[in-house]
Parts: C-alpha cells; structure tokens; sequence
C-alpha cells in the first residue's frame, strides 16, 4: 500500500519534471527559436544581441538555466517577466486563478447535471426516436468549435438579441470579482458558463448512456432484477452507480487541464482575464517566464487531478480495492 | 476468399464472406453513416472545385479589392462602402447578396469575396486535418508497437514520454510548439520546414495527438503478445520485425481505421482553433479558422463573414463524427474505442 502510493506520488513528480523539461526545452532549444532575437527585435545588431544574451543568462548552460529558473519559481516565487521587467509572474497567476476557476467551476456544474440527466434518459429510452434525437444533439455539441459558439453568442446577446428580454440582462463583456459584485459576477459569467458546458455535456452525455447500456447488461443488474426492484431503482442505483466510474475519470482530466489553461480559447473570446489568457498573452509576446509558470501551473492541476481521480475510484467501486 | 470448387458437380459456389466484406457490407446498411459520409463528400468535392469556382464568378479570394464596384440589378454597389454609423469612418465590406455569381456570401475586410476564400480555406483545413492523422497514425502506431512488443526498457521509456505528452494540456502543447515556430520555421538538421508553411500546422497537431493513437494501440499489442498465435511464431524462431508485420499489425488495423475520421474531426477542430488564434494557416493563405478570426472584427456588422466557416467546420467534424461511430460499429462492434477530448 505505502509502496503503491509512493510510486504513484513518484511518477506525478516525474510528468511535472517531463512537463517542465519539455516547454523549456521547446522555447529553449528549438532550432531556429532564439529567445533573445525575439527579445532584441528582428533588425538587432549582433552586439546588440549579445548583450541581450548575457543580461538575460541566455549564454549559459541549457541545464543551469532551467535549474535556476525552476528554483525562480517554486524556491524564491521572484521570477520575472522578460517582457514588462519587474512584473513578477507568480502573483500574476495567481491573480487569474480566480477567473479560470469561476468559469471552469459554473461550466462544470452545469455540465454534469445537464449530462447525467441527458445520459440517464437516453439510456432508459435507449434506441427511440427520443435517445437519437439527444444523441445527435450531443454530437453537434461536441463538433461545434468553441471558441465559434462563444462568438455567436456574443452576436445574439450582446448585439442582434441585446435590446430584446431574452438578452437584456446581459453585461458588456469582461469580469467582475465575485467578492465585490456578486450579481455582475454571476450574469457577466452566465453565458461563458453556457459556452462551455456546451461542448461536454455532449462528450458526457454521450459517455455516460454508452456505460449505462453496458452495465444494463451485467449480471449484478439481473439480481437486482430477480429482487424484484423497480426499474427507475435499478437504473439510478445500481447501473448509474458503477456507470460513474468512467465519468468520473474523464471529469478528473478535464477539469484539471480546464483549470490548468484549457479554457483558453473561451477566454479568449470572452474577454476573461485568467490562466488560460494570461498563458495566451505570454505566448504572444513569447515571455518564457510566464510561460514556464503558467504551463508548470497547469501541469500540476493535471496531476493533482489524476491523483483524485484514482482515489475516487476506490470510492465508487469497490472492485478497485481488492485489486 | 478463395473459391475451391474442384469438384464438377454444379453446386453454386456459396461465397463464404469475410471480415472486411461483413464489414463493408455493416457500414454499407448504416443509413445515417452514409448520409454522413455523403455530406462530408460533398464538402470535399465542393472545396476542391474552388478554382473553378473562383474563374466562374470572376474573384480572386487573395487579393483585397476596396476600390471595386459590383454591378446588382442594374445598381452599382460599392464592394467596401463608407460606414454610415458613428463618424462615418471606415468602411463595411458588402453583405451577402445570396447570388451565387458575386458575393453570395458578402465581403470581407478586405474586399474578397467570402464564399471563394472559404472554399480555398476548406482545401487548406481538410488537408492539413488528413496529413497531421496519418502523421499521428503513423508515429502513434510505431511508438504503440515498438513500446507493447519490445517491452522492458524501450516501454518504459516510451510509456514515460506518452505519460508526459498525456499530460500536458493539447492546446497549450500546441500553442507553443506553433509560436516558436511561427516566425522562423523549423529547421531541424538538413530538413528546413518555411515558415508559414502548410506543414507546421501538420506536424505540429501531428505530434500533440500521439498518445491519443499510440497508448491503445500499446495496450492491444500488451494482449496479443499473450495470444497463442504470437507466443507460437515467438518460439518457431520469426524474427520480431515480421511478427509485427505479419501478426500484431493486422490486429491493430481495424482500431488504426476506425481512428481515421474520428482523428480527423479532432485535428479539424485543434486546426481552426490554431488558424483563430492566428498562429495556424498564415496569409495569405486561409483556412476556416483564419476567416473565423478575420471576421471577428465584422462579428455585428457583417456576422456572415465568421457564421459561414464555423458552420462548414461544425458540419464537417459532425459529418466525420456520425461516419466514425458507423465506422467503429461496423468494423468492430465490441470495441470502446474512444476519443476524449481534453
């Protein structure tokens, strides 16, 4: 048990160290990316440039560089933007950490709810008109680019709908600090929220009915059958439960890389200030400290995730203990 | 399928159907995979005839004509006219005139004609959607072989870095390696990819969807490494290469096929979303995702300019989405095959 848990704890360290690795290692050492061309301007000098280098520590060693800059970010927390010098990065991510995780929890809620439901009648009308119809409504969901939906829920809402009761309450685009505007923070999010969830209530819903029918076939549900339980009993208790597993997982990983950054593109085209933003901007301007503290940032969200996940698998079937 | 009718007696040779046959003839019976499988054709085709397109009603999708004057119903009409709202400054490209001879889409900002560049650009995003799935297929199978045959040290090292890749959230794996290509293209030994080529947005999405094709393939490999048959071929002495050829391969064929479409709508979307983004397709080429982002400045005047591409991506990723699924039934009804997204 202690080994198991050590070795698991052992392998996270190794992905974030991977993780870490690899992003300094593309912006870095990637052939024909120099980071301090980038910082000096296309037309430098080569003085100019070697200046640059050398104030900037480019001219060291690869792996000094990336143990110095690890220890910037979790030892001393000073790491600082190449692009606006002085701006530390660590509190910058952790002021947007509110935003991403507003966004990423309302959506998330919303999609879990919306989808097990949506699961749970597919599967009870499994192959009527009612179960494809739901189906297909999920497929479309998933094949919507998000960042497209979110644009034209900027058109209906904020201008060709605005003026009208269906979208009137809806703020300009932008966000406001739950601790100081609650209600602006709730409707300022609404849409966003919506966005969002569009997209995996369509992967969920679909994943759920498709574990649901499965467990439907096992021998457990026949018992439950032959005790004579009413068939809503069966479907909610016994089929739903272990049919979570699965959806619990896929909740894990997202959930973590939403948090960690994913949410990007429907920040983007919202207009919200978090992670995947900030992450977003750092890249544009090629800010490796930003980069390095964003993507370090989300690498942990997605490992922590995956430790959850697996712990609550234990809870959900007990099969997993004895194995 | 062979036919051994060496007797003489007349019997009519029952033709014993195989798997792919069964098959076909599964996928051939699934009316809304086929439907699927027409609509998404049909788009092709549609792309493809871009030029012609293009010659036929007399625009050129790559070159900005502010100036130009289009004649409808005998009125002259402005393709760029002086805004009329606020202080009249700038111009709002034509809206769509629904006429399939000019315009039938509107203009963009620059004066070109919409419904061409988005036939242009659909070329653009189907072709680099089919090279980065046959570049994922093809690294994620050799890694998933090589890893799930080998065993020992080649899998733990190959695990290892799949367990990274799995890891690291796709868009910001991509957003990277796009922005440090971006400018300067890869220059990696005697293989110099231009920037702006069509090939970084390939390899890129390529790369980033490795673990997606290689960790199932792996772990069916795991499995039949067991199987009787492989174990026999193991201990007649068949060197591991042909094995692998003659063997394992055509077990993992059927998974490598149903991922086709499915991997294609994914590298659809992650394209569009690098194109939006403006770090995908570059100019002056286009792609659906590059005219989503040029026409999100146009978003409430001229909303036509990003609605029609994301609709043609929506239509197209379902298309191969809805196909997929009749794809993974026919070939394979038991297998759980599936793509998450991240």
């Amino acid at each position: 048990m202690i080994y198991a848990i050590l070795r698991r704890l052992g392998q996270m360290l190794f992905v974030m160290f991977g993780i870490s690795v690899l992003v300094f290692l593309i912006f870095f050492a990637t052939p024909g990316a120099d980071p301090a061309a980038r910082i000096a301007g296309r037309n430098a000098s080569p003085e100019v440039l070697e200046a640059v280098r050398h104030s900037f520590g480019f001219d060291r060693p690869l792996p000094v560089q990336y143990v110095l800059m690890m220890k910037k970010i979790f030892i001393t927390g000073d790491l600082t933007s190449f692009v606006n010098r002085g701006w530390k990065v660590v509190p910058a991510v952790l002021d947007a950490i509110p935003v991403t995780l507003s966004l990423v929890t309302g959506a998330a809620i919303l999609w879990v709810v919306l989808s097990i439901f949506i699961g749970l009648v597919a599967a009870a009308w499994r192959d009527t008109w009612i179960d494809r119809g739901l189906m297909a409504l999920g497929l479309l969901g998933i094949s919507m680019p998000v960042y497209w939906l979110g644009e034209v829920m900027n058109l209906l809402s904020q201008s060709r709908y605005h003026d009208t009761w269906l979208f009137s309450w809806v703020p300009p685009l932008g966000y406001k600090a739950l601790s100081e505007d609650p209600k602006g923070w709730f409707l300022t999010l609404v849409i966003p929220w919506v966005t969002l969830a569009i997209l995996y209530i369509g992967i969920y819903g679909r994943v759920l009915r498709a574990a649901l029918i499965e467990a439907m076939q096992e021998d457990y549900i026949r018992t439950a059958r032959a005790k004579g339980l009413s068939e809503s009993r069966i479907l909610l208790r016994h089929a739903l439960r272990t049919s979570l597993i699965a959806f619990v997982t896929l909740f894990g990983l997202d959930f973590g890389a939403l948090v960690g950054g994913s949410a990007l593109l429907t920040e983007v085209v919202f207009g919200l200030q978090g992670i995947g933003k900030l992450t977003y901007d750092a890249l544009q301007s090629l800010d490796l400290p930003m980069i390095m503290a964003t993507v370090m940032y989300a690498s942990m969200f997605v490992v922590i995730a995956n430790a959850i996940v697996d712990m609550v698998y234990i809870l959900l079937d007990p099969r997993v203990k004895t194995a | 399928m062979s036919d051994t009718t060496l007797s003489t007696a007349p019997v009519p040779a029952r033709k014993g159907r195989g798997p792919w046959a069964r098959a076909a003839r599964r996928l051939w019976q699934n009316r809304s995979a086929m439907v699927a499988l027409g609509i998404f054709l049909l788009i092709v085709a549609a792309c493809l005839a871009a030029p012609l397109y293009a010659r036929w009603a007399g625009v050129d999708p790559f070159q900005s004509t502010l100036d130009a004057v289009l004649k409808i119903d005998g009125v002259d009409v402005p393709v760029m006219e002086q805004s009329t709202e606020g202080l009249g400054l700038g111009y709002t490209p034509l809206g769509p005139t629904w006429n399939l001879k000019h315009y039938f889409l509107g203009a963009d900002n620059q004066g070109r004609d919409v419904l061409a560049r988005m036939l242009y650009g659909g070329l653009n995003s189907l072709w680099i959607s089919a090279a980065a799935t046959v570049l994922t297929l093809i690294l994620g199978t050799a890694m998933g072989l090589a890893a799930g045959f080998f065993g020992g040290l080649t899998d733990t090292v190959l695990s290892r870095i799949l367990d990274v890749l799995w890891a690291f959230p796709i868009y910001l794996l991509a957003i990277s390696l796009s922005i440090v290509t971006l400018s300067e293209g890869l220059k990696i030994g005697p293989f110099v990819i231009e920037s702006g080529s069509l090939w970084l947005p390939v390899i890129i999405i390529g790369i980033v969807y490795i673990p997606y094709v290689a960790r199932p393939i792996r772990g069916q490999v795991l499995a039949l490494r067991q199987s009787e048959f492989v174990l026999a071929a193991i201990n007649l002495g068949v060197p591991g290469g042909r094995i692998l050829w003659r063997d394992i391969l055509p077990n993992v064929a059927t998974t490598l096929i149903v991922f086709v479409p499915l991997m294609m709508a994914l590298n659809m979307l992650t394209e569009s979303a690098l194109s939006f983004l403006s770090i995908g397709v570059q100019p002056p080429d286009a792609s659906w995702g590059t005219i989503i982002q040029d026409g999100q400045a146009l978003l409430y005047t001229r909303p036509w300019v990003a609605l029609a591409p994301g609709l043609a991506i929506a239509v197209s990723v379902m298309a191969l989405n809805v196909f997929g699924d009749g794809l993974r039934d026919a070939l394979d009804p038991r297998s759980k095959i599936r793509l998450g997204r991240d």
